[in-house]
């Protein structure tokens, strides 16, 4: 009992602290201009204003976010990447991870590190050439577009894999080695063929395990901003990550209950997601290094 | 029927060999995978390098070689110092924050008690949020007029002078400190998972073993907990430190490397001469400073990844 209390005493600051800024969001999104810019209010909660304390919050700010901005735009451009990169990522990561969890020879073990040493390599190095070689991509024939693939969603498709294919190889190389040997072996003495096993036996098995690099890869595509931001440069073209930042901020005029609102959803949405995956994320993360 | 098929099927059979070969069949699955890392990573990276080394402006992919300039140049800016000064303060400052801070909270939330789910989704909610969005948060949280950490300083505790209080984002010194603080807060959430994937991976024998030579409380966690915990802390640690180092977003949304360049980082930095000021050469020079580090971490993350998994 008395343990039990310890670790609501530790673990409760803690997770209020963290997650203080979520419920500032909250707050905001839904009050009035009158009691949000009033210092001589109390913050925390809503205020009555006048003697009708009933009409102290209201949802108009974060009608207008869905009405009057492109945020609505900003979720359909961002599904769209997400969901072309996390097909691509699949196509190209689930025989990677596999074949790195299988055939560990010294070439497989070198492959693998390289792999995971790919993912350290931070877009801040690369965005500056990535930038131009978007333009130069235009000038290829076949695209016809003067400006290339500059300010185009496809740029975006083109450069995420970048970073979601080594962190999905990494987490799939994990979820491939907890499936055991004998499934296949099995498979392969029924008559089935590699190829075959692979996609009738191990994928269907590993499922749970592909599901969650689907969620975590997209979710690595929702939360990128320095290609999102140098790439694109007109709102209806933005994702979300860059067009809150850039485009609901205007000058000094922050219309701080819509972008509160505008923050505050995709955060939750995905950590829902996050915390229903997290323990398989857990076993793939690092059932590549430790068991 | 026979006949028709017979003349394509021993080619089938061929392929069909091959494709069972091992020798052959792990190559050709890792092929795609290491090709378009070699496109979209290696071709970039390379020309980085090679940017880094030539006058390149804005507009164009190539320009004159000119040796070692961009990083000469850059090394003697003083914004260029500042910047490196404040990407090793930004990093390991926040670095000790969440090594400290996920050491108690995973100490605690490998634990199974009512409400877990909940208090681990208050947890959490900093990673997964994504990050220009969180950082937006703060910034309204640090906002110069209706700062809530200023309201309840001064209008509730009375400690600050409501009439000029802190500007969180606009002193330099406070600047670098809000920046460094929220990239803590949205690490720590990642150092906590990782830790108690460690903490879960010790066995339960050890704790047994532990407690029947009667080490319990801090002797326990002194002797047993941690020195297991190590190797997982340092991988917690070398994950925070790329990052971190690496981080662009968190200080180009709160304060764009501003007040007075007094929050640059490398990174922020290489924009603002390779974007902003179109010295693509010199921009990339900036970021490559970030390599020695980056590489540095990477060798360690290897080494203590294979030393972890041996124990």
């Amino acid at each position: 009992m008395f343990r039990g209390l310890r670790t609501y005493g530790v673990l409760a600051p803690f997770a209020i602290l963290l997650a203080f800024p979520f419920y500032w969001m909250l707050v905001t999104m839904f009050k009035e201009d009158l009691d949000l810019y009033n210092t001589s209010n109390v913050p925390y909660v809503y205020n009555p204003l006048r003697w009708k304390f009933w009409e102290s919050a209201t949802t108009k700010h974060v009608t207008f976010l869905f009405t009057d901005t492109d945020y609505p735009r900003w979720i359909l451009n961002t599904a769209i990447v997400g969901t072309l990169v996390v097909i691509i990522t699949l196509v190209v990561a689930l025989p990677a991870g596999y074949a790195l969890a299988r055939y560990s020879g010294r070439w497989g073990q070198t492959a693998g590190v390289a792999i995971f040493l790919v993912y350290l390599v931070p877009p801040t190095l690369l965005f500056l050439p990535m930038s131009r070689l978007i333009v130069e991509l235009g000038r290829l024939p076949g695209i016809d577009d003067q400006r290339g693939l500059q300010d185009s969603l496809w740029s975006l498709v083109l450069v995420y894999p970048s970073f979601t294919i080594p962190f999905a190889t990494w987490l799939l190389m994990g979820f491939f080695k907890t499936i055991p040997q004998e499934l296949e072996d099995a498979a392969l003495i029924d008559g089935c063929s590699r190829i075959q096993a692979l996609v009738r036996i191990v994928f269907p098995v590993s499922l749970p395990g592909i599901l969650t690099v689907v969620i975590f890869a997209f979710s690595l595509c929702v939360n990128e901003f320095i290609y999102a931001f140098t790439f694109i440069s007109t709102s209806e073209h933005r994702t979300i990550s860059a067009g809150v930042p850039n485009q609901l901020i205007r000058g000094d005029v922050f219309f701080w209950q819509s972008l509160m609102a505008a923050t505050l959803i995709p955060s939750i949405v995905l950590a829902l997601l996050y915390n229903v995956f997290l323990d398989r994320f857990i076993k793939g993360f690092t059932g590549g290094a430790f068991r | 029927m026979e006949a028709q098929a017979a003349p394509w099927k021993p080619e089938t059979r061929r392929w069909r060999r091959i494709l069972e070969s091992r020798r052959f069949l792990a190559p050709a699955l890792l092929a795609p995978a290491i090709v378009f890392m070699a496109i979209v990573v290696g071709v970039p990276f390379g020309w980085a390098i090679y940017l880094s080394f030539t006058d390149a402006v804005g507009g164009s992919l190539s320009g004159h070689f000119v040796g070692l300039d961009n990083f000469t140049t850059a090394w003697h800016d003083e914004n260029f110092r500042r910047a490196l000064r404040n990407t090793l303060i930004f990093t390991f400052g926040s670095q000790a924050i969440v090594l400290v801070g996920a050491a108690i909270i995973s100490h605690y939330l490998i634990r199974d008690f009512r409400g877990k789910w909940f208090l681990r989704f208050l947890i959490i909610l900093p990673w997964a949020a994504p990050v220009a969005l969180g950082t937006l948060g703060w910034l309204w949280i640090f906002d110069s007029l209706f700062s809530v950490i200023n309201w309840t300083l001064g209008h509730g505790l009375g400690v600050v002078d409501t009439a000029n209080p802190p500007q969180w984002l606009g002193r330099p010194n406070l600047a670098l400190l809000a920046v460094t603080l929220v990239h803590a807060w949205r690490i720590l959430p990642f150092a906590v998972i990782i830790f108690v994937a460690g903490l879960a991976s010790i066995p339960t024998e050890v704790d047994d073993a532990a407690k029947i030579d009667g080490a319990t409380g801090l002797k326990k966690l002194w002797y047993v907990t941690l020195p297991l915990q190590l190797p997982i802390a340092l991988v917690a640690l070398l994950f925070g430190i790329v990052f971190t180092a690496a981080d662009f977003t968190v200080v180009y949304v709160l304060t764009q490397g501003g007040p007075f360049n007094s929050t640059q980082m490398l990174t922020t930095w290489s924009f603002q001469i390779g974007i902003n000021s179109g010295s693509l050469g010199e921009g990339a020079a900036i970021s490559l400073y970030l390599f020695p580090l980056l590489a540095a971490v990477s060798i360690g993350m290897l080494f203590f990844a294979r030393r972890a998994q041996v124990s």
